[in-house]
């Protein structure tokens, strides 16, 4: 029979609505991430160089460019004879067919999977955090602790709390008090959405809660088990750990990558990050082309000025472009004379020439200031950009545009320009 | 060898195959295979994970009737015969690794089949002015069939070069070779094309595109510099179909303050704080502080100490070279080989 100490459950199926544009049409974990990454390499990688080789990833939103990342897990050596990787979206079944409706109602959908590897733990991880840690060592602490269920945690600015959910633990680590977003926190110690349960405490409460509405984990397994008096202990993290959930911190955290020597280290031999390798060419740097503090992606050919930026493979940048403090995703083509300051260009865009992104002041944004600030420009996935314009700060577009469509060539800081119904 | 920043020169013929859709690939190995074994770890880079046919390596194995090495090409396929006869495909392509190229063998095949030849031998019309002499040299009559075939002429006469890429149908070859071992012949130029040119219908098909030999050091830095060029590149790189290698998982190139680069190719997992013209650097070079570094070829994993010059040289893999030294070849390229003692963190 077959026997898997441990297996991970990665829930990569959110939208990540807080990225804006950037997961219109794909799900947040398959977000490209400094340079050459997506945001799911990262749990994926981990699991690996952790000695977990069964991974089933739950899909929902947009899986395309998930399903096509993974595929059998090739890239993660997490192609296998017994175990590898599974993309595990929701199906239909005879009676009572539902859609995930929450973080733990995924994992209940799927006991049949977990079942079939006779684990002793689960491992569940989501696909939105940037961060390199052995899952091997939480277990041992699990196991330490003679453990129902460990929650990763991590130290965060109290004022930052709310954000989180927070545990509260005695002076052996175990978990006294648990609070979901709480408006007053009682400490700081925010979970990372990282949980090892032994197997049977966490089929008991997926069973016992099934009806429960929107079942999720931060709401009502961890409480549930709490209730019940179980062991629960906070494993405690303090090495590099970042939630890019808001397109701010998304930006925050591809920028960190280009310090001398970065918090956040890509490029140690030991555990490294694996990811699909699309395109292989070197990237090539033309004769009056200026690149500093900047990271650069295969295959790129650069023309132009690029300072503090985070670049994707297969990037073309014209001559005489001055890029800054921007990230430009792969496949995008950037034209001559352009100036783009804290600019993030996703896949496959293309910019024309003498085009200006992230002028003028920080007006607040018309439609959704809470995810286009701090001055950032965001220009959606396959959007073409006419020559000859301006694009103000916290302003978003997305579409296929001609130069009709900016009144004088210019859109004004904080708007939002969105082309419905383009696909391409 | 590795070529162009990120790829090595097998593999080129391995992604001309591929994409001609050849599912069946013998390499036959000898010369210091230690690279090259690790760089066909996989069969998967390539696509030839496959269930029918497959990526095979053959090295010179001790049997009890043969303890030899391979003692010339002839020998290599003789040494390996069995794997020929148990194969069922009609036609053999043999070709060596060392060329740089993008060549769809299925047109070659068509010419084979259509001018009724035994061997079809690639040629490619080299530029007047090129030296030619260490290549094979191919004459052909108005049919194309080749009359004379010279190798490594102290006079060339025509600029007609073998590019060592042959179709011969398997049954054929493997006549011809046993016939070649019974003689103690061990070469596949000398011993049958050569000596087979007018027993046998020869012809020669030439190649249009780009194709350079690497197998001298300046051959070998040309080669690599070519891909400076645009048209090169585009050619390469970036028009289907593509040129395959191992991929190596390393993170995006990055260029800290400091930087300044200009007309060079630069790979994955590089680390630059120094000025780089005119130059390919392979993977996970790192340049230190204010170097200076023109017209050279820096191949993978090489260490770069501060405050250095290096000019028109090629600096091996895996080397470390001292803050504060100074290389600069004057009229012919230099091959630097530094093995000082690296500390890792």
């Amino acid at each position: 029979m077959i026997k898997k100490e441990m297996i991970a459950m990665l829930l990569a199926g959110g939208q990540g609505s807080r990225l804006g544009v950037l997961t219109t049409r794909m799900a947040k974990p398959a977000v490209p991430f400094g340079g050459r990454y997506r945001i799911i390499d990262f749990p994926l990688s981990n699991c690996i160089n952790s000695g977990i080789d069964t991974v089933g990833v739950l899909t929902q939103y947009q899986p395309l460019r998930l399903n096509t990342h993974i595929g059998i897990g090739i890239p993660w050596d997490l192609d296998r004879n017994i175990g590898g990787v599974t993309v595990l979206p929701p199906f239909e079944r005879n009676v009572h067919s539902e859609w995930y409706t929450g973080t733990a109602n995924a994992i209940y959908q799927n006991i049949e999977y977990m079942e079939s590897y006779n684990p002793e733990y689960v491992l569940i991880l989501s696909g939105d955090h940037i961060y390199k840690m052995d899952y091997e060592v939480m277990l041992d602490f699990h196991k330490a602790n003679d453990a129902a269920v460990t929650i990763a945690a991590m130290p965060v600015p109290i004022e930052e709390a709310k954000r989180f959910g927070i545990v509260i633990t005695d002076d052996e680590h175990r978990i006294t008090e648990f609070e979901e977003k709480p408006e007053e926190p009682h400490g700081n110690l925010a979970s990372m959405g990282i949980y090892i349960f032994t197997w049977k405490v966490l089929r008991e409460a997926l069973i016992a809660n099934a009806d429960q509405p929107n079942l999720d984990f931060g709401k009502h397994v961890i409480p549930y088990c709490h209730g019940k008096k179980e062991r629960l202990f906070a494993y405690e993290y303090s090495s590099y750990w970042k939630d890019v959930g808001t397109l701010y911190s998304y930006w925050q955290a591809n920028m960190e990558l280009i310090d001398i020597i970065p918090e956040f280290n890509l490029y140690e031999e030991y555990w490294k990050i694996f990811t699909k390798c699309e395109t292989l060419p070197p990237q090539f740097i033309a004769k009056g082309a200026f690149v500093e503090g900047s990271i650069i992606g295969e295959g790129s050919e650069i023309y132009g000025k690029i300072y503090n930026s985070v670049i994707g493979c297969d990037v073309f940048i014209g001559p005489n472009s001055i890029i800054r403090d921007s990230i430009i995703m792969n496949a995008t083509r950037i034209g001559a004379d352009c100036d783009l300051n804290k600019a993030i260009v996703a896949e496959n865009a293309k910019i024309g020439k003498n085009v200006k992104l992230g002028i003028g002041d920080e007006t607040e944004n018309e439609t959704d200031p809470e995810i286009y600030n701090h001055g950032l420009v965001t220009v959606a996935e396959h959007s073409v950009l006419p020559d000859n314009i301006s694009i103000g700060k916290n302003s978003v577009v997305s579409g296929v545009f001609e130069a009709e469509d900016f009144e004088g060539g210019m859109l004004a800081p904080g708007k939002t320009l969105i082309k419905a119904g383009e696909r391409r | 060898m590795p070529i162009a920043g990120s790829y090595r020169s097998i593999d080129f013929v391995l992604s001309s195959m591929t994409n001609s859709h050849i599912q069946k690939v013998a390499v036959f190995t000898q010369y210091n295979a230690g690279s090259l074994n690790e760089h066909l770890s996989s069969s998967k880079w390539w696509d030839f994970g496959r269930k029918q046919g497959g990526l095979y390596v053959f090295t010179p194995a001790v049997t009890s009737d043969n303890n030899y090495w391979y003692r010339g090409t002839a020998d290599a396929i003789y040494q390996n015969l069995a794997f020929l006869k148990n194969s069922h495909e009609p036609y053999v392509i043999i070709a060596s690794g060392d060329g740089v190229y993008k060549l769809d063998f299925n047109k070659v095949l068509e010419y084979h089949i259509e001018k009724k030849a035994d061997i079809t031998v690639v040629c490619k019309e080299m530029e007047p002015g090129e030296e030619v002499e260490r290549y094979g040299i191919i004459k052909t009559d108005d049919e194309d069939r080749i009359e004379e075939f010279e190798e490594k002429p102290v006079v060339a006469r025509s600029n007609t070069v073998s590019c060592g890429i042959y179709i011969i149908r398997r049954r054929q070859l493997i006549e011809l070779i046993e016939k070649c071992a019974e003689e103690d012949r061990h070469d596949f130029v000398r011993d049958i094309l050569i000596r087979y040119k007018s027993l046998k219908r020869i012809y020669g098909y030439r190649m249009k595109g780009y194709w350079r030999n690497i197998a001298t050091v300046d051959d070998y830095f040309r080669t690599n510099m070519d891909f400076l060029k645009p048209e090169i590149r585009d050619y390469f790189l970036h028009q289907y179909p593509d040129i395959y290698s191992k991929v190596d998982d390393l993170p995006p190139a990055k260029y800290n303050a400091g930087s300044d680069i200009s007309n060079s190719l630069i790979s994955a997992g590089c680390i630059i704080n120094g000025s780089v013209t005119d130059s390919v650097l392979f993977r996970k070079v790192f340049v230190g502080n204010n170097c200076y570094i023109r017209n050279s070829i820096i191949l993978n994993d090489v260490y770069i100490g501060d405050n250095t010059h290096i000019e028109n040289c090629i600096v091996e893999s895996h080397g470390t070279i001292r803050a504060n030294s100074y290389h600069r070849a004057e009229d012919r390229i230099e091959v630097i080989v530094e093995s000082n003692e690296r500390y890792i963190i």
